[in-house]
């Protein structure tokens, strides 16, 4: 990795295998279950969608493929190597993370928020500003804003400049939390072309938690939908309301207002 | 730890005479008497000025950072040796702590009960006997006297005296309790210069309670080899200054106000027939004097504070990162803060001697508790989506602690670093108590001579560099604290 050429690899070259593989893994809160064992795939070049109301366990669930939670019991596998929080930061470093709120370190100006890991990585300063401009191009985001603080960004910006920071080291796969759930409906639907756009130029392997069912139809190749910590349907969006596993699925679907031509 | 605190402490001094005294008036003028004795000898010497109790003072000569003061056979039978050596032993007991029984000055200054003359007259009282015809009198007694052995109890027992009114409060309200009525007898030092300004009647001691006061100066016995000549010129002052001499002596300081520094000076001279051989460096002017106070000031409290920083932050990330060392290491820094800063100091002489290195140790674990606590809140309140993205980076952790969670932290850490640095400049008056010098030094004379001006000259000065120490940290928050931390979110864009 780090290569900054492998951004150019297709879909079609890169697709061999899972990134991520999680085998009947499961995690509990004070003896609640959040997640129940379960087993899914995150399959390369493409982009998961884990769809879910409140409390379905899909941001615990994002947490697991992140190693930043220890599951109770299972496995989660990066490119076959167990991730979990003991197995250190260089494997986290393989995976880009966004959160609802941007996650900005606020003392740092969005560039050094962007490049931090590179700095902490020995990364020369070239490398990071030719790195830094091909990102911002890629997000749209206008040069001056990378020399401001995260408090005075907007929340548009601020989610442009997490997702150059997911970015900047080519990770094998990004995991975005809610990543547009706090923008109004006007820079979300933006955002989500751009995320669409980005993601399909670079073949990026996305997880994406949303609660959002048209972001859901935009955004995933694939949804997984959760329900009280369990995976109901894992499919096209189009598949699970055509062939809805139960007639939860079919009413929660029936919520879809761009639903598919039946 | 402690080694290094002892190392960076350990800049020892070059040996003058240091001659001490204890915090009252009459020690001093000794004590200024003595160091004026060794400078007119062309001797080096120096004065710690009321350097503290019997016990501080006591103990500085035993491990050898004084090598002379003025003492009283009673104190050192019935206080320092407790009773268990009689007062014709003192001599050898001392020698086995390295102490010689140096010259007698001539005076005694015993304990003694007082009462106001028209009072006594008309109650016809003379001795202390005569006092057990009169069970309702109000006795006011010094609180040292309260509590000694050979104290008011001792008397009680002694005389069988019936009174049971008795209040222990501090020696110089006793003569104002005395002088208003609303105390009827006291305890005095015999050579107190208000019995002879208040016309106080001073009981007989008829039945010989109290022990032999008599003023000598201990010395330690290897001061004449290590400044040889030394202990010959204290021979001048051998039974030189009589009782009514003393009491003229402390009436200058103590009625009129004057420094004892020239009350002994002037003494030497037309007493003692000393020549005025060195005039000496005359004494410097007020803004000489506060300028000389604020340097030793800021030491105590820069040294104590920079050490606090280097072992606090640490132990506060320690303590972040640790649940239950943290609990550990909070409880402990806490415990440390509820020791009295004056037993604290009192508890450091047998460690560290006398002069800035108790004051700094002791200022040094004070400043430890606002800054570990505040190190530790700054640390554990970064909020959750920060962390988690810190932990999501994969940042190296020595990198992530200095570069994303002591920055975010800074605030509160900086916060923490300013009480620290109020408190020590408030407490580091305490450190004149042990010779530590700073604004404390004019504090604790003016008390000593009830001298407004005095007290104010340590008083104001240490109030000011409070506020300025104060404003100077408000002011290195823009330079510690990130500017991405100090923005409002006022204007969302």
């Amino acid at each position: 990795m780090g290569d900054p050429s492998a951004q150019s690899r297709t879909p079609a070259a890169s697709a061999a295998g899972p990134v991520l593989v999680l085998r009947e893994v499961s995690r509990s809160f004070g003896g609640v279950p959040a997640v129940r064992p379960l087993s899914i795939e995150i399959p390369r070049g493409r982009t998961t969608v884990l769809l879910g109301e409140s409390g379905s366990g899909k941001s615990t669930l994002l947490r697991l493929m992140a190693g930043l939670l220890a599951a109770d019991s299972g496995e989660v596998l990066l490119e076959g190597a167990p991730v979990t929080p003991a197995s250190g930061p260089a494997l986290r470093r393989r995976m880009g993370f966004g959160l609802q709120s941007g996650g900005l370190f606020p003392h740092l100006t969005a560039a050094d928020n962007v490049t931090l890991l590179a700095q902490a990585l020995g990364r020369p300063r070239s490398w990071r500003a030719r790195r830094l401009e091909e990102l911002a191009a890629l997000v749209r985001l206008e040069p001056g804003v990378l020399a401001r603080w995260p408090l005075e960004l907007s929340g548009g910006q601020r989610q442009r400049v997490s997702l150059m920071r997911a970015l900047m080291l080519v990770p094998a796969v990004v995991l975005l939390d809610e990543p547009l759930g706090a923008l109004d409906p006007v820079t979300r639907g933006e955002l989500q072309q751009e995320l669409l756009r980005v993601f399909r130029s670079l073949g990026t392997t996305a997880v994406l938690v949303t609660h959002d069912l048209d972001e859901a139809a935009v955004l995933g190749d694939r949804v997984a939908l959760m329900r009280e910590g369990a995976l109901v349907q894992v499919g096209p969006l189009e598949e699970l309301a055509a062939h809805p596993a139960d007639p939860r699925v079919a009413r929660f679907l029936a919520g879809w207002r761009g639903g598919p031509a039946r | 730890m402690s080694a290094l605190l002892l190392l960076v402490l350990s800049a020892a001094e070059p040996g003058p005479v240091r001659v001490a005294s204890k915090a009252f008036t009459e020690s001093v003028i000794v004590g200024e008497l003595v160091t004026d004795v060794l400078q007119r000898r062309g001797l080096s010497a120096e004065h710690l000025r009321g350097l503290g109790g019997t016990r501080v003072v006591w103990d500085a000569l035993v491990r050898g950072d004084v090598d002379v003061y003025p003492e009283y056979t009673g104190t050192l039978s019935e206080e320092i040796f407790a009773g268990r050596v009689r007062p014709d032993a003192l001599g050898p007991a001392l020698a086995a702590a390295g102490i010689e029984l140096g010259p007698p000055l001539g005076f005694e200054d015993g304990y003694a009960l007082g009462m106001r003359e028209d009072v006594a007259d008309r109650l016809g009282i003379r001795r202390i006997s005569d006092l057990r015809a009169h069970a309702g009198l109000r006795f006011g007694f010094s609180n040292e006297f309260v509590d000694r052995a050979d104290g008011w109890r001792a008397l009680q027992k002694a005389y069988g005296l019936p009174q049971s009114q008795v209040n222990g409060l501090d020696h110089e309200l006793a003569y104002r309790g005395l002088r208003a009525g609303a105390l009827d007898v006291v305890d005095l030092y015999s050579t107190d210069p208000e019995i002879q300004a208040e016309r106080l009647r001073v009981l007989e001691d008829d039945r010989h309670h109290f022990p032999e006061y008599r003023a000598v100066l201990l010395v330690r016995a290897d001061l004449e080899r290590r400044v040889p000549g030394a202990r010959a010129a204290l021979e001048a002052l051998r039974d030189r200054i009589d009782a009514p001499a003393m009491i003229a002596l402390n009436a200058r300081a103590r009625l009129d106000r004057v420094p004892e520094v020239t009350v002994a000076g002037d003494f030497l001279r037309s007493r003692l027939g000393e020549a005025t051989a060195t005039p000496g460096p005359a004494p410097p002017g007020p803004a000489r004097r506060i300028l000389g106070r604020l340097g030793e000031h800021l030491t105590l409290v820069g040294v104590s504070l920079g050490l606090s920083l280097l072992v606090a932050i640490p132990l506060g990330v320690l303590a972040a990162r640790r649940r239950r060392v943290g609990q550990a290491v909070l409880a402990a820094v806490g415990v440390v803060q509820t020791i009295p800063s004056l037993a604290l100091l009192v508890l450091m002489i047998p460690l560290l001697g006398i002069g800035t290195k108790p004051a700094i140790a002791a200022l040094f674990l004070y400043g430890l508790l606002p800054i570990v606590r505040n190190t530790h809140a700054g640390l554990v309140g970064i909020a959750p989506d920060l962390r988690e993205s810190a932990d999501a980076l994969g940042l190296p952790p020595l990198f992530r602690l200095l570069r994303v969670e002591l920055p975010l932290a800074s605030p509160s850490i900086l916060a923490g670093v300013k009480t620290s640095a109020v408190i020590a400049v408030g407490t580091a008056t305490l450190g004149a108590l042990v010779g530590a010098g700073g604004f404390g030094q004019p504090i604790l004379t003016g008390i000593r001579l009830a001298d407004t001006g005095l007290l104010l000259e340590g008083a104001l000065p240490a109030a000011a560099l409070a506020l300025g120490v104060e404003a100077a940290f408000d002011g290195l928050e823009w330079v510690v604290v990130p500017r991405g931390l100090r923005i409002r979110p006022e204007e969302p864009r």
